[in-house]
């Protein structure tokens, strides 16, 4: 599914921020990428949403090779990764169905379709009843939801969390990566970048950890690594 | 593009204007301040050329002939003239006509001690009224150059000053324009830009989602060419009204001068003034929104 050899990248300034990473994650499978801030986590998770190209390897994502991916054909490629981001990024002027429903229109699927669609989306994270709220007249684990639920109307196989729990309360954390965890039982390929040690370590799934550029452990049922 | 994409881009377009209205505004503002001083300069530029227009066509070149030209052949010189693309008009006056002419203007009673003599005998002349005046000598020359002609009269001060003057207002127009069009594009761009900052975050989730640049673009753009539809419409309304009472009160203020100062109505000026200005709203909308939404599509 996700597949990077010898993948570096390098910025303007000199250090690379990524240093000969090669992976590979299967269909369906759940992988925490933990690893301290400037470690390279989020170099990674660019380079995987085509935002950056590498300087050196080749990464391939749901058989689209990126470092040929033409730049028209890039939207195209998005489309089978959901994204949710730590400060959510929903369009604060719009409701929690607009948001959702906004994921559907930017891909042109029908209004009929969407109509039914998005409310089950949001049942499925258990906002089918504040349909109608602004972002603002949410929490933060509500807000979250929306985000998920956006993420994932498209249906797309792969889901790329950054820091999904980054701004939320242990409670609201937990159901979060609970609904993570349904919707990978379900067949969605889930990657998850995260600082959140008890929750990695609860979850006993497989975790890679990056340090300064570097894959320094890839375990299936792994552990939060200290960095020291 | 779906029907159901293109009507939800439109509805799109529509409410981003109400979604941001200091933007909105701010942009109906600068267009529209662009628009209005373009409305009164080109009110002012087309009554210019109109009274200019005005003086040229008054300006006759007049032909004489050879004593003993035939009648044929002054018949074949006024078709060869007319025939030209700078004459606009040829009139013949003939001996008789001149004459009598000269009587009611000049003579009066006086006139019978004439009887039957006519003293303008061999007088007989073609008027010529030309397109355009700054063609005046090249005309000249070749009428002189035409057998059966005697005399070319004509009036080189007056066809240079108005070729000069229409030349005068081809520049001032031209500068006027492009000095008036690069504040527009200085001042939309500003606004613009602080406007598209605010939908940074707007865009960059639309392209992660895994939007097209022409579906991320569409609302952008069309809120842009409704804002210059709005912003060119509104001073238009303004440079009616001021338009009308500014003649209302000169045509009343310099009666007098009624001969020379010809005003044109506000039908006259806005029938062509009203296409240019929505296309220079709409054009400034457009590219403004399209150039620099294109700015932040590279996520």
């Amino acid at each position: 599914m996700i597949k990077m050899e010898g993948v570096s990248k390098s910025y303007s300034t000199g250090t690379p921020a990524l240093n000969n990473v090669s992976l590979h994650i299967r269909k369906g499978e759940f992988v925490f990428i933990v690893g301290d801030s400037g470690s390279g986590k989020s170099t990674l998770i660019k380079l995987l949403l085509r935002e950056l190209t590498p300087t050196e390897g080749r990464i391939v994502v749901n058989k689209y090779e990126l470092n040929k991916l033409k730049r028209r054909k890039i939207p195209k490629f998005r489309r089978n990764i959901g994204v949710v981001f730590q400060d959510f990024r929903l369009l604060k002027d719009r409701n929690v169905y607009e948001n959702v429903a906004f994921a559907q229109r930017v891909v042109e699927t029908p209004t009929r379709q969407i109509r039914k669609n998005v409310p089950a989306m949001l049942s499925l994270v258990g906002l089918a009843e504040k349909y109608k709220a602004k972002p603002k007249q949410l929490s933060g684990g509500e807000q979250q939801r929306v985000a998920l639920a956006r993420a994932l109307v498209n249906n797309p196989p792969i889901l790329l969390a950054d820091e999904p729990t980054g701004n939320l309360d242990p409670r609201n954390s937990w159901e979060i990566m609970k609904l993570l965890e349904e919707i990978n039982k379900r067949g969605t390929t889930v990657l998850v970048v995260t600082h959140n040690r008890e929750i990695v370590n609860a979850m006993r799934k497989r975790v890679i950890t990056v340090k300064k550029g570097i894959i320094v452990s890839d375990e299936e049922k792994g552990e939060y690594i200290d960095e020291d | 593009m779906r029907i159901s994409t293109l009507a939800y881009t439109f509805k799109q377009g529509f409410k981003n204007i109400f979604r941001n209205k200091t933007f909105s505004l701010a942009s109906i503002a600068t267009i529209g301040s662009c628009v209005f001083l373009f409305g009164l300069f080109y009110s002012v530029l087309l009554n210019f050329q109109n009274i200019v227009k005005e003086a040229q066509s008054g300006v006759a070149i007049t032909v004489f002939f050879d004593e003993g030209t035939s009648d044929e052949r002054i018949q074949e010189i006024g078709n060869e003239i007319a025939a030209r693309d700078e004459v606009a008009k040829v009139n013949y006056i003939s001996e008789d006509a001149a004459w009598e002419s000269f009587k009611v203007d000049y003579l009066g009673e006086y006139a019978d001690g004439f009887e039957n003599d006519n003293p303008l005998a061999g007088s007989s002349n073609y008027e010529i009224y030309m397109k355009d005046v700054s063609k005046q000598p090249a005309l000249v020359t070749y009428l002189e150059s035409l057998e059966g002609v005697s005399k070319v009269n004509r009036s080189d001060i007056t066809a240079d000053t108005l070729s000069n003057v229409n030349v005068l207002i081809g520049y001032v127009s031209a500068g006027i324009i492009f000095i008036l069009l690069a504040v527009s594009i200085f001042l939309i761009s500003n606004t613009v830009t602080i406007g598209i900052s605010v939908r940074k975050e707007e865009i960059s989730i639309m392209k992660l989602i895994g939007a097209t640049d022409f579906v991320v673009r569409s609302p952008f753009v069309i809120e842009g060419i409704i804002i210059g539809i709005i912003g060119s419409a509104l001073p238009l309304v303004a440079v009616y009204y001021i338009y009308n009472n500014v003649i209302a009160y000169a045509v009343e203020k310099f009666s007098s001068l009624s001969d020379i100062l010809k005003f044109l109505s506000v039908d006259e000026v806005f029938y062509t003034l009203i296409p240019i200005s929505i296309a220079m709203g709409v054009g400034i909308g457009f590219f403004g929104s399209f150039s620099t939404v294109r700015k932040h599509l590279k996520v």
